[in-house]
């Protein structure tokens, strides 16, 4: 770390951006830079986080016009000289300053099918599950996902078409359709075949390229629709 | 906005149009070796049952590839929306299957000043 001040410009609306002084420290991500300007420079600024260590996915913001982490995203690496530019996540509304309205992402999570759709009763073994097996594979490929909605922000799909799903959604519904727990195959695969659904996305593979966890969801979307084509000629429609 | 019908119709007119375009491009660059006149190419497609089945079906799909196509692009980038947005599709669709027909048409059919 060279410069000992950082010039940090955050969005607070739509034509507002307020630049503040904040002390460079050696360790400093950039949840580090809000908290500090929070703190010690601007008290009403509204931001979001909990965990702090990359579990909980509520902190993502735009850095630099960028979707991350910002409480795993290290200061140098995103600071162009000694700036930086801190905006909300985009692609949703936002409520104030630097916390976004998460609410349209959550009901296309429910929208895709993304809950579970059980068979068994609590009476009922519970059933094996082959870890090697080719559908736990995929189904594990995709478990890790923690909702901070980085792709949804990164999707350019989701920016032309508000109905889109996106791919965060759509990745579960991938991965409950090859959850052999989940038996929603049917519902799945009707909620993800709808106006909103995977066949708008553009493989443009901004979701895969951004996921702060390296997971794939152009990959999922894709594995959704061989899967919905394939119905379409069992079942034809 | 793309269901599942459409992207199919779309995949599926992609999948036919694939050895089209390959076979246009080959017989083009066959077709230009010593130069290349009205006449020739007539001699070729007129009254030919196979050329007006290759070109017939190619630009039938074409018409549906490309009226899906810019349906999609007229949504996202243009905010067309409901019975404009289908009526875009369709106007795209009609309009480029009708400058393609004619022009499979006159080069299988008809007696003009080229034939």
């Amino acid at each position: 770390m060279t410069a000992e001040v950082l010039k940090v410009a955050i969005q607070r609306d739509a034509d507002r951006v307020d630049t503040f002084d904040v002390p460079a420290y050696e360790n400093q991500t950039v949840l580090d830079v809000v908290s500090w300007v929070q703190q010690n420079a601007d008290p009403t600024l509204s931001y979001r986080f909990a965990c702090r260590v990359g579990m909980c996915g509520s902190c993502a913001m735009m850095v630099n016009g960028v979707p991350r982490w910002t409480c795993r995203t290290h200061i140098s690496k995103v600071l162009d000289g000694n700036a930086v530019t801190i905006g909300p996540l985009r692609n949703l509304p936002v409520i104030k300053d630097l916390a976004v309205d998460m609410d349209p992402f959550f009901d296309k999570w429910i929208a895709a099918e993304g809950v579970h759709h059980g068979a068994l009763t609590r009476d009922d073994e519970i059933a094996p599950i082959d870890e090697t097996s080719a559908t736990r594979v995929e189904a594990n490929a995709g478990i890790e996902c923690i909702n901070c909605s980085v792709c949804y922000a990164a999707c350019d799909t989701v920016a032309g078409n508000v109905d889109y799903l996106g791919p965060a959604a759509l990745q579960r519904a991938w991965t409950l359709l090859n959850d052999a727990k989940d038996e929603g195959r049917t519902a799945i695969l009707d909620a993800v075949s709808g106006k909103g659904g995977c066949h708008n996305c553009h493989s443009m593979g901004s979701c895969t390229a951004y996921c702060p966890n390296d997971l794939d969801p152009m990959s999922a979307i894709a594995g959704l629709k061989r899967e919905t084509a394939k119905n379409f000629f069992k079942r034809g429609h | 906005m793309l269901s599942l019908q459409l992207y199919m119709f779309q995949r599926l007119s992609a999948l036919l149009m694939a050895p089209f375009v390959i076979g246009h491009l080959a017989v083009m660059i066959y077709a230009i070796q010593g130069g290349l006149s009205a006449a020739e190419i007539l001699g070729r497609t007129q009254g030919s049952v196979l050329w007006f089945l290759f070109y017939g079906t190619f630009v039938v799909a074409v018409s549906i590839h490309g009226a899906i196509g810019l349906r999609a692009v007229a949504f996202e980038w243009g905010g067309l929306k409901g019975a404009a947005l289908d009526g875009f599709m369709w106007l795209v669709g009609l309009g480029l299957f009708a400058l393609g027909a004619r022009a499979v048409w006159a080069v299988t059919f008809a007696k003009g000043a080229g034939a």
